[in-house]
């Protein structure tokens, strides 16, 4: 199934609905080409894995999808909204996780989660109704009223995930998400992710080839700024002979870029 | 809007969460009125407080770069600047919604001096809307160095960076009309270029509210200085907040 199909709907086995189209983005910071004309598409129920060596362009990616950065040149659109134009329509229908999940550390995960239904338009019931899913559903049950800087780095990644969900966005992109996090909390979040993925466009970014394998339906490998392969990771394991791992290390370094 | 709401509040929660606000409270309190009396507060035998508000300036040219020194040098440098600019929030809207917190945060200062003014009201007749202007001056005073603070808060991730650079600035503000400067560049500026700066200095503006003369200029003079901080503010942001 070919990913460079223009138009809404992606014909194939089945119709799906693009809600992801990156078209031609590209960003230098000063010398260095961070991400040099990436294009891909991605649909609803779509798991799309960003896989490649540090500094592929990976983070700088998603920055510009979450309208964090303005790309170079080139655009996006993601559910229908422009993201050098309509940024914050973009930023209502997406939920970003930056990398080291950020917060402020000196309020509390209830406060915190607070200000971000405010900044989100969540109000009255329909906050309430919000909280009392995404609490449990990230188990943060039991720091609701801790501060963040006490919180440990899988309590405070799980708070960055609540407020990525709180306002059950279309499209979710995570940068890193299970990065530093214990066997048990790396499985809770990938069976998470699982779970939301039939509903969402999901688009993780990892280093960790299995996740790969477990949670992604596709797998983009970039590195240098540019996308080497884009295809699922049992065709990239068949047409490349080998277990993913070695698939990664002879597309990231044989294709030379010149 | 509701992206300013969202940062205002959050902003003005933020600096009553820690003891710090109530600290620099103390302090501001307890020098803008040793000041006063050690001037002769009493001695001068006259109902006003002209003492009181002359001190001001110099005060609050540190208060205010301490207050906004952490609006954005923090954000930038534990990432939730990141977080923040993915959420619906414009710059604008942030930027306006942190400076106004923080401006709300130094009225409240200037509020909890209403001590003096109830001794001065209790022991004499003073002139009350020289008081009022006083304080609208004050307040007006104080959002300049406020929005100058919040503009070198985003230039730099480190606060004593900022806080240093903003102080600076603000000194040059406020000196820039006092007479011995006027007489040290008098020597070597053309008297065209000695207006300009003295129409520039705060002290002169300040002084002239505190006489009681309402001068559209004056008014103009403090809102042009915020506008355009508070503006240079959100276009530095916009271009460094990603790195």
């Amino acid at each position: 199934m070919s990913a460079h199909m223009c138009g809404i709907l992606r014909v194939g086995l089945f119709v799906e609905t693009i809600m992801i189209s990156v078209r031609h983005l590209r960003r230098t910071f000063g010398p260095v080409v961070a991400v040099d004309d990436i294009s891909f598409e991605a649909a609803k129920g779509d798991v799309l894995g960003f896989l490649g060596p540090n500094g592929a362009g990976k983070s700088t990616a998603m920055k510009m999808l979450a309208c964090f950065l303005t790309p170079d040149s080139g655009t996006a659109d993601i559910c229908g909204h422009d993201i050098l134009t309509d940024s914050i329509a973009v930023r209502n229908s997406i939920g970003y996780l930056a990398e080291n999940a950020p917060a402020y550390p000196e309020m509390t995960v209830g406060s915190f989660l607070n200000f971000v239904c405010d900044a989100r338009r969540i109000k009255g019931a329909a906050r309430k109704k919000a909280l009392d899913r995404i609490v449990p559903m990230c188990s943060i049950d039991s720091v609701y009223h801790q501060t963040i800087d006490t919180l440990s780095k899988g309590y405070k990644r799980r708070v960055g995930l609540a407020q990525a969900l709180i306002h059950d966005p279309q499209v979710l992109i995570l940068d890193e998400p299970t990065d530093g996090l214990d066997p048990n909390q790396k499985h809770e979040v990938r069976l998470l992710i699982n779970r939301m993925a039939k509903d969402k466009c999901i688009i993780i970014s990892t280093h960790i080839l299995e996740e790969v394998e477990i949670v992604c339906t596709r797998a983009i490998v970039i590195a240098r700024g540019q996308i080497l392969a884009d295809s699922t990771p049992a065709a990239l394991k068949k047409n490349h002979q080998g277990t993913l791992d070695e698939v990664f290390r002879k597309i990231t370094s044989t294709k030379k870029i010149a | 809007m509701n992206g300013f709401w969202a940062v205002y509040k959050r902003e003005l929660k933020g600096y009553f969460a820690t003891p710090v606000a109530y600290v620099f409270l103390v302090i501001f309190l307890f020098v803008a009125g040793y000041w006063t009396f050690r001037d002769g507060f009493f001695e001068q035998r006259q109902a006003d407080m002209t003492i009181f508000f002359r001190n001001l300036p110099l005060l609050l040219v540190f208060m205010a770069p301490a207050t906004a020194m952490r609006l954005w040098a923090e954000e930038r440098k534990n990432g939730s600047v990141e977080l923040l600019f993915t959420l619906p929030i414009t710059v604008p809207q942030a930027v306006i919604g942190k400076f106004l917190a923080a401006w709300i945060f130094l009225a409240i200062a200037l509020v909890l001096t209403f001590p003096i003014p109830a001794i001065v009201m209790y022991l004499g007749k003073p002139d009350i809307g020289l008081i009022a202007l006083g304080y609208v001056g004050s307040l007006l005073m104080a959002g300049v160095f406020l929005a100058i603070g919040s503009f070198f808060s985003a230039v730099s991730k480190n606060q004593v960076v900022s806080v240093i650079l903003a102080v600076v600035a603000c000194i040059a503000l406020v000196l820039a009309g006092w007479p011995t400067t006027i007489n040290y560049l008098s020597a070597t500026l053309p008297s065209g270029l000695l207006n300009v700066v003295e129409g520039l200095s705060l002290q002169n503006h300040f002084d002239s509210m505190l006489k009681g003369v309402i001068q559209f200029g004056s008014i103009a003079y403090f809102v042009v200085l915020i506008l355009g901080w508070v503006a240079a503010c959100s276009i530095i942001l916009d271009e460094r907040k990603a790195s």
